[in-house]
């Protein structure tokens, strides 16, 4: 299995404190990676320095062996990395289909002045757009609410939405930072179906950082552990759920036996 | 909806709104022949049309971008000062030719501005865009009335008024409709979802610095346009029009008519070109009904005349229709996608 996203010795540093220290992985083709850890493990900015948002201090990131060390966000969303985030960040004014249209704007090739008078391929890439993200929606069984303004969706749809934007930039490797939470079991159970569909119908990894270990342990076949910026463990399921690291760091330290 | 039919609503669109404002030049060309408008009315109306082109690329920033600037009278006093010098030196017969050549050099130099401010100030956000342009505006002006060929303190003189209401009109109307397509292309999308949410832009693959700064030289090239139609319509120029009252005024108008609507602002540039005017006649207390009013709006609808949504013609003619052909009732589409909100919502 090839590699699509591998990061060696990564870290970065706030000030003096080492917020993510020596983080490895390596994402295989169409692979689903689980990323775990308690609140302020550092799950967030391992996001950020794999998006660009912050400039890791140390460690090399690469994607399909190309390295993407200090490229800018819309750079590496380029070349081929998306993310959601743990917040949901949508283009709340613009309506639904816009919001996938803002995110196929990178395929576009029309320039300004063929924007402002209608040419140079205008109509064809706005009608090529138009129906890909039409069909994309359609996947996420959101076609009908394509002309609703975003901020107007319930709270799961809103979460589909992120989902479907970041998969509109065309990635290969997908960020999903809690996509589940604020969920209710039902909703989560949907987003686990989700998933599953992106994963057969697009063909890409995803990254994930769950709270909900239900879904984590359900659906992920190789996860990673953090604690306090550094690895605590990696493995599938299984091993992690037996490794004793990880629940000491999840429950806490198991008090020595009375003597 | 397939992309024929798409294309062909648009093109009615288009149609519709075209016959509009050949409607209205029209009945300008009329009034003007008749001599109900006179040279004070014209007046008026070319302060309107100069003020509708401000707001209107001052929305591009502020509403539309989401930049909140204030320095857009010294783009604009960078298009009016370079357009007046261009027509008085250049021998060239004076006419609508000419006019154009100068507004052209006008918008392109305040352009170069545009980019020379836009790319340092871009790089802060909110009430720091505000201070930084605000200070660079009032550098401009300052500059201008210290220079030796800009006629420092006392301006330029004898520019020749080549301003001519039906031409001002046309170029009004051009540059109205090239916002409304820029901002309806990907590229207007670009600079909407930047408004919204910078970080998710950039996550989603759009080069935000890139956009900024081409919104922000693209309002400047416009507001150094009205600059020039503004220096050939009066004749004279004096660096102390364009103060920080003056940025201030379009900014004023923008958010009236409601950030991110262009016909928003063409409507506040209408009302508030209009309104002092009206209230001549209580000259005393006019700045304070002014005032008032302003304040009065802010109150009761804080978002502006129109917010964020757009008049459209052909909106209405077909609501008028509707009940004749009976193909779109208005109403009913609302309560449909209303219903399925709520079935979504569930």
């Amino acid at each position: 299995m090839s590699c699509v996203l591998k990061a060696t010795d990564l870290g970065v540093s706030f000030g003096g404190l080492k917020a993510v220290e020596g983080f490895e992985i390596e994402i295989g083709e169409n692979q689903l990676m689980g990323l775990i850890g308690p609140n302020g493990a550092g799950k967030t900015t391992v996001f950020n320095l794999l998006t660009g948002v912050y400039q890791p201090t140390q460690g090399d990131i690469q994607v399909d062996g190309k390295s993407i060390l200090g490229k800018k966000p819309y750079e590496i969303s380029q070349c081929g990395i998306s993310r959601t985030f743990q917040n949901i960040r949508l283009f709340k004014q613009m309506s639904v289909l816009d919001n996938i249209k803002v995110a196929y704007n990178q395929n576009m090739k029309y320039s300004l002045a063929g924007g402002i008078f209608r040419l140079g391929g205008y109509w064809r890439e706005e009608a090529q757009v138009e129906e890909k993200a039409h069909q994309l929606l359609e996947i996420f069984h959101m076609d009908h609410l394509a002309d609703h303004v975003a901020e107007n969706l319930p709270y799961g749809q809103q979460r589909k939405l992120e989902i479907a934007r970041a998969l509109a930039a065309q990635p290969k490797v997908l960020l999903l930072d809690e996509p589940a939470a604020g969920m209710n079991p039902t909703e989560t159970q949907e987003l686990m179906e989700t998933i599953a569909t992106i994963r057969e119908k697009f063909n890409i990894s995803i990254l994930l950082i769950e709270h909900d270990m239900g879904l984590v342990m359900g659906i992920c076949e190789r996860i990673v552990v953090l604690d306090y910026g550094k690895i605590l463990a990696a493995g599938t399921p299984d091993e992690i759920a037996n490794n004793s690291k990880v629940i000491t760091a999840y429950l806490g330290q198991q008090e020595e036996a009375a003597c | 909806m397939n992309s024929s039919q798409q294309k062909k609503q648009k093109i009615f669109s288009w149609a519709v709104n075209l016959g509009a404002v050949i409607l209205l030049y029209a009945v300008l060309l009329f009034l003007i022949g008749n001599g109900t408008l006179k040279r004070y009315e014209q007046g008026i109306l070319m302060t309107i049309c100069i003020n509708i082109i401000l707001a209107v690329s001052l929305n591009l920033t502020t509403g539309f971008l989401g930049q909140l600037a204030l320095g857009h009278a010294g783009f604009m006093s960078v298009g009016a000062y370079t357009a007046a010098l261009f027509s008085k030196s250049i021998p060239m017969a004076d006419g609508p030719l000419k006019f154009l050549a100068a507004l052209l050099l006008g918008g392109l130099m305040a352009a170069v501005f545009g980019i020379l401010i836009g790319v340092p100030a871009l790089r802060l956000k909110g009430d720091y865009l505000a201070i930084i342009t605000l200070g660079l505006g009032e550098i401009i002006r300052v500059v201008i009335e210290n220079l030796k060929f800009t006629g420092g303190a006392q301006g330029l003189r004898s520019i020749p008024k080549l301003a001519k209401l039906p031409m001002v009109f046309w170029i009004t109307v051009c540059i109205v409709a090239v916002l409304f397509a820029l901002i309806r292309s990907r590229h207007g999308r670009a600079i909407i979802a930047i408004r919204e949410d910078e970080i998710a832009a950039e996550a989603s693959g759009i080069h935000t610095t890139y956009y900024k700064i081409m919104a922000f030289t693209f309002a400047a090239f416009l507001a150094g346009i009205a600059g020039g139609i503004y220096a050939h319509y009066l004749g004279i120029l004096g660096a102390s029009t364009f103060d920080f009252n003056r940025s201030i005024e379009i900014v004023v108008i923008v958010v009236l008519g409601g950030m991110g609507s262009f016909t928003g602002s063409i409507l506040a540039a209408v009302v508030l070109t209009l309104l002092p005017e009206a209230l001549q006649r209580f000259s005393d207390y006019r700045m304070l009904l002014y005032s008032i009013a302003l304040i009065g709006m802010m109150i009761f609808k804080p978002s502006g005349l129109l917010g964020t949504y757009e008049f459209s013609l052909t909106r209405l003619l077909r609501r008028i229709a509707s009940p004749f052909t009976g193909r779109y009732s208005s109403g009913e589409g609302k309560r449909e996608k209303l219903r399925q909100t709520e079935e979504a919502k569930g």
